[in-house]
This record gives structure tokens, sequence and C-alpha cells, in this order.
């Protein structure tokens, strides 16, 4: 079926540290560290970092607004909570599951803790 | 070259190993003391906590004292619990094995119960020592995976790794389970069409409608805080991870704790308890999925962690892929197979699949994983309720 998690080459210049699983995805995978505040290229654009980004963790490859699915691997896993920049990191402060709330223990915000 | 010790129902042991297996909480310290002096002998504790009978429970204790890697079973009883010792040390002795029962009430305490379990701990080890093995296929060998302390790192390269290994292996004519339907949330639709009949893809997508549904009584996903530390947001991205451990293979079949693959091919072991929600949590954590893997009669377990999971498995051998390259270059110790290498290039996802499927292949040649040598021998077993598995779930091949 062709699910297999491989890199995709990406048309416009974008920083080595991320890596595109698949062509239909809107968040990139970051593959090696990196600080908050350096300038990176996301599809030829640049985008100051608003986050440190531990390996592992996610980029939006383009905007995308509140209440848009997340796409990683094709696949949705997750809505928008709100409007995420090209280049932002992208995680449970921006974003939902579909199906059960995530428990974490970084970044709990009161208003969150209730939230389906 | 593999070899094997053969059991009376055919299938071969990569391991022999003694089980001193407790059958409720009050023998577990007079079990891990019989165990002591024989640590680095292959003398494992396993048991079960609890006082209340549980059809479960029994089954896996069962199918875990007749697994093809023990060679022989000693069952420590406080005397009052409700764990059916008798059916137990009958079923054990009806495969063939040497088989024990110390009653700690009836034996006189902790000191004397302890003493007459080392007395037949020590005349079993010397036994199987000297028991010849004969050679093994790959065909014979069923093999598990689990992943945990996943993180972003996991679904890219140990996970996907670890798939290709079991399509290496499922081609070569093993059997191989992957489980934990908690974290296939969303990945039901694509699975299904992977299933050998149409039956069978219903019988996937149930399986995992169940486990959303129980999760969601619950309140929590199968979702640790670690796991969003580690770059993962949501259940639905840690599943489509979790999913790349199958492979590619076609499935063959859906399986429930303690149901032994009937021939080689993939499986799908469902480890979500059946009817209303009781008893809490499906899996308490890793080791209790390891040890349901092992009740269906895994030989080894594949075990896929980007956080850094340290612990190995009463019984079979646990294989540690570790996906995270920081996370390796910390833990290397504990660790089997650096697959952090796709990450940077340093290394493709056949060639980790390959060196995985050679690793487990040598477990059955002499070879030992981290965990084993480093003494770990983590076992979990608690209370759950299923019914069997449907005519759907094994159509013949």
């Amino acid at each position: 079926m062709g699910f297999f998690p491989d890199e995709v080459a990406l048309d416009m210049a974008t920083d080595g540290r991320f890596l595109l699983l698949d062509p239909r995805d809107n968040v990139m995978v970051v593959r090696a560290r990196i600080r908050k505040g350096e300038t990176v290229e996301v599809e030829g654009t640049a985008a100051r970092v608003d986050a440190d980004l531990p390996l592992g963790h996610k980029v939006a490859r383009r905007a995308i607004a509140a209440g848009d699915k997340i796409v990683k691997y094709g696949a949705p896993i997750g809505s928008a909570t709100a409007a995420i920049p090209a280049g932002a990191h992208v995680h449970v402060h921006n974003v939902k599951s579909d199906y059960t709330p995530t428990y974490h223990l970084e970044d709990v915000r009161p208003a969150e803790a209730g939230a389906a | 070259m593999m070899r094997g010790w053969l059991r009376s129902d055919g299938r071969k042991g990569i391991r022999n190993t003694v089980v001193v297996a407790y059958l409720v909480e009050c023998a577990h310290h007079v079990a891990r003391e019989i165990a002591i002096p024989f640590r680095d002998r292959d003398v494992h504790v396993i048991g079960f906590p609890g006082c209340y009978p549980n059809a479960y429970a029994e089954r896996m204790m069962d199918r875990l004292c007749t697994h093809p890697n023990v060679g022989a079973v000693l069952l420590v009883s406080l005397g009052c619990e409700s764990f059916n010792k008798y059916r137990l040390a009958h079923v054990v002795a009806e495969s063939g094995r040497a088989v024990e029962t110390i009653v700690i009430q009836a034996t006189g305490g902790t000191r004397a119960s302890i003493e007459a379990g080392r007395a037949f701990v020590a005349a079993q080890r010397d036994a199987l020592d000297a028991m010849e093995t004969v050679p093994m296929a790959v065909s014979e060998l069923v093999v598990g995976t689990v992943c945990g302390g996943s993180d972003g790192t996991s679904g890219i390269t140990g996970n996907p790794a670890a798939g290709r290994a079991f399509d290496m292996l499922v081609a070569e004519g093993a059997a191989c389970i992957f489980e934990e339907t908690g974290e296939l949330i969303g990945c039901e639709h694509i699975m299904a069409a992977r299933a050998v009949t149409p039956e069978l893809g219903g019988v996937l997508e149930a399986s995992v409608a169940k486990a959303a549904r129980y999760y969601a009584t619950l309140g929590y996903g199968s979702f640790a805080a670690g796991n969003a530390e580690g770059g993962l947001t949501t259940i639905e991205e840690k599943s489509m991870g979790a999913y790349a451990k199958s492979g590619a293979s076609p499935i063959s079949g859906l399986i429930k704790p303690g149901d032994v693959p009937p021939r080689g091919g993939l499986y799908l072991l469902d480890v979500v308890p059946d009817g209303e929600v009781r008893f809490g949590f499906p899996n308490i954590n890793d080791n209790a999925e390891i040890a349901e893997l092992i009740a269906c009669g895994s030989h080894a377990v594949l075990f896929v962690t980007g956080r850094g999971s340290v612990v190995g498995s009463a019984v079979s051998p646990v294989v540690k892929i570790c996906a995270n390259p920081e996370t390796y270059r910390r833990m290397a110790d504990d660790m089997d197979v650096d697959a952090g290498r796709i990450l940077d290039g340093g290394a493709t996802l056949d060639a980790v699949g390959a060196e995985i499927r050679d690793l487990v292949v040598g477990l059955a040649a002499g070879s030992r994983t981290r965990s084993e040598a480093l003494g770990h021998q983590e076992f979990v077993l608690t209370y759950k309720s299923f019914e069997p598995i449907g005519p759907a779930c094994l159509p013949a091949a």
C-alpha cells in the first residue's frame, strides 16, 4: 500500500534539517536539533524558528489555518487549534487529536486542561 | 546455525529456562528469593498478583509455563489464593515438563519454602543443561513487536526498520505478531485493506474501533507524557508511526492474548479487553504487552524505542531497537540496534531491517540481547477479560 516513511524530495529550497515524509504533508520532521531564533528556509521562504526544535518534532511546511487537518505520512493526525505560519513549531500547543486528548507534562495551561 | 530445544508439542525453544511462578503477590517474595542464586542461569520469575480468579490470567499462565522457551516450572503458592494451582500443574505436567508446586503455608513458611524451591530449581537446571538441542529453521520462529517510549523518530527509523525485518521473516515462513490496537487509531482503514479476506478486514477495523471506545471511556489515549516531549502530538500521529512496525506483508489473522498463530504469516494481536470497561487500562505498561506477545508463542520480541527504554522480559529475549540517534549515544549499552543512523543517511531502512532479522536468527544460535546480558527479566500480568476469537479471525490459508 505504499505506507513507508522515506524521504520525499522538495521542489523548493528547504533547510536540510527538515524531512518531508509524504508529498501530501503540511508538516515536516526535524532531523537535527534547531535552536529558537535561527532563520531557516522553508520551501523558498525564510522563517524565524519560534521554539527550540528537538529531533522528531514538526514544523509547518506552509501556512495552516485554525481547524485545518494536520497531515503527516500522507494521513490526518489531528486538527490545528490556531493559525500556524510556515516554519512554526507544530505541536500540542496548536494541534488537537480528533480522537482522544493528548496527555503531556510540558506546556500545561489551565485553558487546555479540561479540553476534550 | 539455528538450534532449539524440542518440546512435546513439536515447537522448539531458543532458550531453556526454568520458570518460578508465584500464584498471588503474597508468594512473590519467596519466588524471587528462590531464583536469586540462579540469576545468571536462566531462571526467571513470573506470576499473577491477584487473589481473585481471572480466566485471562490463568490462560496467560498456562501459555507462559508451556512456552517453548521454558523447560521446567516451579509454582509457588501461598495456599489460600483463588488461582487454580492444581489445574496449572496438570497442564504443565501434560506438556512433558517437570513441575513442582510449593505451598508456603503447608511447607512451613518463608525459609523452608525457599530451601525446597532452590533444591528443585538446582536439580532442574542441571537436567536442562544436559538436554540436547536440535536444528531449527526460521520458519519455526514466532516473533513479536512492540514500541515503547516512542518519540518523533520512532515512526521514521526504528518502526519501519522493524517492519522490514518482519517482511523478511514472513517471507521465510516465520509467524510475526504486531499489536496494541489502541496505537492503531486512525490506521484502521489502510490496515484492513491488507487483510487476506474482506471478513478479516472487518474484524481488524472493529478491533481498532473497540480500542478507541475503550480508551475514550478511560479518558486517556495510549499515550505517555514523554511521547509529547519527544515530538508526538496526537494518538493518531503515534499510531501512524507504530503501524509501520507491521511492514507490508498481507495480514493473515487476528489473535488474542494466548492464541498461538497456526502457521507462518503476519498477525495482529488484539490486546483490548472485550465487553464493558472493567479492570482499568488494557496494558498498564510495555511489559504487560510484551508478556502477551510471549504468551502467543513469541520466541523473541522486537522493541522499538525513541526516548530510551531499558526493559527486557522473563521467558523470551527482547531485542532493543533505538530509533533516536541522540538517545542511542546516551544509552548504547542498553541497545541492540542503532536505527537512528537512518535519519542522517548512515544506513537504509532495508539495511537496518536485515540487521534486525539477522539478530533474531542469531538468538537461536547462541547470542544474547543487551537486556538479557544486563539481567532484565521484567514481567507484569493484571486482570482482563476476553471473548474467544471468531471464525473470521483466522481464515484458512
